[in-house]
């Protein structure tokens, strides 16, 4: 037991956090190139609109700051419940209950000053996102009910909700189409940069980490969901009430998807309708695990995979790509990673 | 009788419904049987349905398309069970990843290759009327006058519980999801046993899948699925861990699907919304009433290392 | 005699694991009809030899002859088809699964088509009938079809032996087998074993008990360190040499003690029952106290409440009914924390389980209960700094072997852990201390600190509670010992006047083994 255990110790987190996720990445655009290949698409104009639909400019990576911020804020919370050990999967239906709440409070307090205003529709949105969760959470404690079952049920259920809100009591005044109609012009959320969508939630895209990780790691309540998440045995042991924690994790984390859908609303739809979210649950998840379920890691997962889906779309538009592509490398990039990670650990376990 | 041939419709299409849940929760319970739990199913349907449906067009062939689902969908288990079994990496990550990738690929492949296709549907794999026993009132065109796929999947689930308590392979699977050492040190291979069940798995899911564009909707439509893979995973948990459970869970929620679709079409005044949301709050109410009955695969989710 | 060759020959096996050699160059021989014990202590590299021999670990070098023929073992399939049986530890037994399933399971091939006969079990009851022969013609006295996890846990074993006669085996190998039966039915065992090496079969005996080598075992190789440090046979040979060998130093086989002085009752339980869901009754009715400068043993066989009593105490578990009363208050209805943060603290029988995270830090292990108030947490912030400075004092206090109190407790090894734990719940001068199994898995080393701080705990003052299976253990701390059976209290005698026979048989539940353990230590004492 000498210091070489400490800087292997240092060296595996490395790998683990750093270099694994970038190999990941690689590894998935290698097979996503084979795939394209095999499809007959040309791989190199392919990959060439997918890094100008990053880096190409500046408006382009305003466009992946927009797609990153529901992607960081949904990813921040997933981490808080997977460090718990409680799969949440329902992000996608709590993003939706979170954007009615985001939807109801814009339809309503347009009156009121934008300082009160906003953050009652955010608010608004958190708590409906995590109320929706605790329900998942409270039949996981209550009756045990598997969490991921229950969660992505919700989903649907929120989903079959929104319809029916916009096709019926919140529909617009007009009745024509299946939508709200706008949100009040002064709860729009405001653009950071001219001529870029990126907005105001994109800020708070960076602070909920920030404020996630603080919890996680610097709180006695951090410390009591991390030890439920690595062993619950021994948490209840040192007398943490277990089932709390979960319920708590799996509220917070759907607070996060909540916010999340009230920002889309707020900052850049501006109105509700069904079929809001391509898939931001799902891909959130993706998030937190590229980043190791680390709130701040987000960010950087979150900005990536934002990036991706601009850069997905400029592949459809110039290289005529399906931009379900992003799906396929979402998926290579979590299936590498878990793989990867796995490897590492049979090999750090055996030297 | 009007109403009795509103309730044999209603039946009939309950079966139909089932079927894919049928294929793909007999599939899932093997291979939790064995220990390994895959949530990709929603991902395997929907490679199945696309592979399914574009070789049918393609070779005019549906049965050609059915098996051609069954492989596709067979080799992505495979590449999941060595991902988990092989490499012990979390199994829920790994089938989240699988969604995923199901989700994008039957979108990519279609949209790659039919985009520009105009006349889209396949022929309809149709029914074939079992003699005599379709004349039984009511129940007959229920059970015996349906596509064989249906008939299929009405058998699979009776042979899969055959197979799995009555015979040395089923005992085997048992063993190696209750408690995957003592099956090693007697002498069994608890990967052999897990890849082959993940693998059976995986194939029915692609099955399920297939039925679905080519004997359901005769096309194939994005994201298809529409949460059925999710809905064979509850399956598993209240038909517990049993193919004739699953079978019976199937019907259930096959009558729910058919349930909704016939409120719908006799505009009945509910939202239809609330109608199409049936199936998943069923599921719920469903596990909460079948709550605390344990039958769950003592080893079911957790890696296994041979040899440690 | 004539030349032939041993049943069982390993020669220079080696075998290591990550930095730690399991064995180094081992070689050993038994013979056919030979009951051959191998010694040695936990971690001397017993097991990995066996499941090396076994096939479920590969050696790096060395080779193994059966009946003088080279073989190689890759799998336990080969093994078994070798003629290799084992009897593990740890059953091997599926819960689920009748007597029949568990036995015949991997005997037919899976999916054959020629034999597809076999493969598809038709008829259950031919099946049960086969294996209820093998019962009969061993003695062994099980129920076919009975499912395992009604089964107790002699006669689980029972199965296990089940399991490699009826696939013929000419060596037996059984780990520990003793470690969770009553000194009764260690002695049924070993009449059943002798009865097989009498007819022709090898047995290779694990153990580090030293009588049971005595009394068992043709021949004793003793191991340390995964070497070979001895052979002999055994009546050519005595304990104290054994012992001598399998610890590398001379061994006193007792603890030192000071006689205690007890004061007032501290812990007091009073009619304490749990029952399961199913309606058995764990704990039943029991009673006892443990006083303040005390260490009350608690001797049994695993399985007869003694975790339900441990968990009851520090409130994990919420007894059916009776009264836990410890300083005066009750502590029934209360929660974990508040127990501990009343004085009653917790060594539990499975530290990894139970006791530590081991992904956290050794530091953050320390503060496990306490992290959240003051000095560790301050204005709802956790102090790293505060909790840092707390782990360092204990180390020292508690000689705990880690570079770094950063570290991930999961590095420590066994021993280490444990003083973490210790550290932990003694560091706050515990009033009532329930220590269950707190030397499991430990080696010599680490078990006599562990008895060191045990008693020093009890010399200052503390109750303490010591539930432990290892009867030796017990009688070398206790002051007084109870028996629990059945989730009964059968019995008490005095920790120094303490006869095994007599604590054996209440521990098998044997009726007026109380009193006539009373009236023999009543006669030793004139």
């Amino acid at each position: 037991m000498t210091t070489a255990t400490l800087s292997r110790q240092t060296g595996a987190v490395l790998w683990r956090n750093v270099a694994l996720p970038i190999l990941a990445i690689l590894a998935a655009l290698l097979v996503g190139a084979l795939m394209l290949t095999l499809s007959g698409f040309n791989v190199a104009a392919a990959y060439s609109a997918l890094w100008s639909g990053v880096f190409g400019s500046v408006r382009n990576l305003g466009e992946a700051m927009l797609r990153a911020t529901p992607l960081i804020l949904i990813g921040s919370g997933i981490a808080i419940a997977f460090r718990c050990g409680i799969w949440n999967i329902g992000a996608e239906g709590q993003f939706y209950m979170g954007a009615v709440a985001g939807a109801l409070i814009g339809l309503t307090a347009g009156n009121l000053p934008v300082w009160l205003s906003i953050p009652m529709a955010l608010l608004a949105g958190s708590l409906l996102g995590g109320l929706w969760a605790a329900i998942a959470g409270w039949l996981k404690v209550r009756l045990g009910l598997n969490e991921v079952v229950t969660t992505i049920m919700l989903n649907y259920i929120a989903i079959g909700i929104v319809g029916y809100l916009v096709t019926g009591p919140m529909q617009e005044a007009s009745r024509y189409n299946p939508q709200t109609d706008e949100i009040a012009a002064s709860m729009v959320l405001p653009r950071l940069f001219p001529g870029m969508r990126v907005h105001a939630g994109f800020v708070l895209a960076l602070i909920l980490p920030v404020l996630a990780a603080i919890l996680l790691f610097r709180t006695p309540f951090g410390f009591a969901l991390r030890a439920v998440g690595f062993n619950p045995v021994a948490a209840r042991h040192a007398g943490i009430n277990v089932n709390r924690q979960y319920v708590l994790a799996i509220s917070l984390s759907g607070a996060a998807a909540g916010i999340a859908g009230a920002v889309e609303v707020l900052g850049v739809i501006g109105r509700l309708y069904e079929n809001i979210s391509p898939g931001y649950g799902f891909t959130g998840i993706a998030v937190s695990l590229l980043a190791a379920n680390h709130p701040l890691g987000t960010i950087f997962s979150g900005l990536l995979f934002g990036a991706l889906t601009t850069g997905a779309e400029l592949m459809q538009l110039t290289a005529k790509i399906p931009s379900a592509m992003t799906f396929i490398l979402q998926g290579l990039i979590i299936a590498f990673l878990v793989l990867f990670r796995a490897i590492q650990e049979r090999i750090w376990r055996q030297g | 009788m009007e109403w009795i041939v509103g309730l044999q419709a209603l039946l009939q299409a309950t079966v139909r419904m089932a079927t894919p849940l049928t294929f793909t929760a007999v599939g899932e319970t093997y291979g939790e049987r064995a220990g390994v739990i895959n949530i990709g199913l929603e991902g395997l349907m929907l490679i199945g349905a696309v592979v399914a449906y574009a070789v049918a067009f393609t070779s005019g062939s549906i049965w050609l398309g059915v098996l051609a689902a069954a492989l596709a969908a067979m080799v992505f288990g495979v590449l999941f069970g060595i991902v988990t079994i092989t490499f012990g990496a979390n199994q829920i990550v790994a089938g989240a990843a699988l969604n995923l990738v199901g989700l994008g690929l039957s979108s990519f492949i279609y949209r790659a290759f039919f985009s520009n296709v105009t006349d889209r549907a396949i022929q309809p794999l149709g029914s074939v009327k079992i003699p005599l026993l379709s004349q039984i009132p009511v129940l007959g065109p229920v059970l015996f006058e349906q596509n064989l796929l249906v008939y299929i999947a009405l058998l699979l689930a009776p042979l899969a519980a055959l197979v799995l308590n009555r015979t040395m392979l089923g005992l085997a699977i048992r063993s190696v999801g209750e408690h995957p050492k003592a099956a090693e040190t007697a002498g069994l291979s608890v990967v052999g046993l897990r890849y082959g069940a993940v693998a059976f798995g995986a194939l029915m899911a692609g099955v399920g899948g297939a039925y679905l564009s080519v004997a359901y909707a005769n096309q194939f439509v994005e994201n298809m699925v529409a949460g059925r893979g999710f809905i064979a995973l509850a399956i598993v948990v209240f038909g517990r861990w049993s193919p004739m459970g699953a079978l019976w869970a199937s019907l259930l929620f096959g009558f729910t699907f058919a349930l909704q679709l016939r409120l719908q079409a006799a505009n009945v005044q509910i939202a239809y919304q609330f109608l199409q949301i049936l199936p998943y709050v069923a599921t719920i109410v469903a596990m909460i009433l079948l709550h605390g009955q344990s039958a769950q695969p003592k080893a079911l989710g957790v890696p296994y290392t041979e040899r440690a | 005699m004539s030349e032939q060759a041993p049943r069982l020959r390993l020669a220079g096996i080696s075998k290591h694991f990550g930095s730690i050699q399991a064995n180094n160059d081992v070689s050993l021989e038994v013979a056919a009809g030979e009951i051959h014990c191998l010694l040695g202590e936990n971690g001397a590299g017993k097991s990995t030899l066996m499941n090396i021999l076994y096939g479920l670990v590969r050696p790096d070098a060395g080779k193994i002859f059966l009946d003088g023929r080279p073989v190689t073992i890759h799998s336990p399939h080969q093994a078994i088809e070798l003629g290799i049986g084992m009897v593990h530890q740890h059953f091997m037994l599926v819960p689920t699964l009748t007597v029949a399933e568990n036995v015949i399971l991997g005997t037919r091939s899976l999916l054959s088509l020629r034999r597809l006969r076999e493969s598809v079990l038709w008829d259950r009851r031919a099946i049960e009938r086969r294996v209820g022969d093998v019962v009969q013609r061993y003695g062994l006295k099980i129920n076919p079809g009975a499912r395992v996890a009604s089964l107790s846990v002699g006669e689980q074993q029972r199965v296990e032996i089940v399991k490699a006669l009826y696939r013929g085996v000419n060596l037996l190998i059984l780990d520990e087998p003793t470690a969770v039966l009553t000194p009764q039915e260690t002695t049924e065992l070993f009449k059943t074993l002798r009865s097989f090496a009498a007819s022709g079969l090898s047995i290779i005996l694990i153990t580090h008990k030293l009588h049971e080598v005595m009394e068992i075992s043709d021949r004793v190789t003793v191991l340390r360190d995964g070497k070979v440090v001895g052979r002999r046979t055994t009546c050519e040979t005595d304990m104290h040499e054994l012992a001598g060998l399998m610890v590398g130093r001379d061994v006193r086989l007792t603890v030192e003690k000071t006689l205690a002085r007890p004061g007032a009752p501290v812990l007091m339980i009073e009619n304490l029952t749990v029952v399961d869901d199913e309606g058995r009754r764990l704990l039943d009715n029991l009673s006892l106290q443990v006083a303040a400068g005390e260490i009350l043993g608690v001797a049994g066989v695993d399985g007869n409440g003694q975790r339900e009593l441990a968990l009851a105490i520090i409130g994990i578990l919420r007894p059916t009914s009776g009264e836990i009363i410890a300083n005066g208050q009750s502590l029934i209805g209360r929660t974990p924390r508040q127990i501990a943060d009343a004085g009653v603290r917790h060594i539990p029988e499975d530290r990894q389980q139970m006791g530590l995270i081991l992904e956290f830090s050794v530091a953050d292990n320390f503060v496990l209960k306490a992290f959240d108030r003051p000095p560790y947490t301050i204005h709802g912030l956790l102090q790293p700094s505060a909790i840092i400075a707390y782990a360092q004092t204990l180390i020292e206090r508690f000689d705990v072997r880690t570079p770094s109190p950063t570290l991930p407790v999961a590095n420590l090894s066994g021993g280490n852990q444990q003083k973490v734990v210790l550290g932990r719940e003694l560091d706050s001068r515990p009033r009532v201390l329930v220590a269950a199994q707190p030397t499991r898995g430990l080696d010599v080393g680490a078990t006599e600190y562990v008895h060191k701080a045990l008693l020093a705990q009890r010399d200052a003052g503390a109750a303490i509670l010591l539930i432990s299976t290892d009867l030796e253990e017990v009688l070398a701390l206790s002051d007084r010992i109870v028996v629990l059976y059945e989730g009964r209290i059968v019995g008490e005698v005095p920790g120094d006047r303490a006869n095994v026979q007599q604590i054996g048989l209440m521990m098998a539940g044997v009726q007026g083994a109380q009193s006539a353990a009373r009236q023999e230590a009543n006669m030793n004492e004139v």
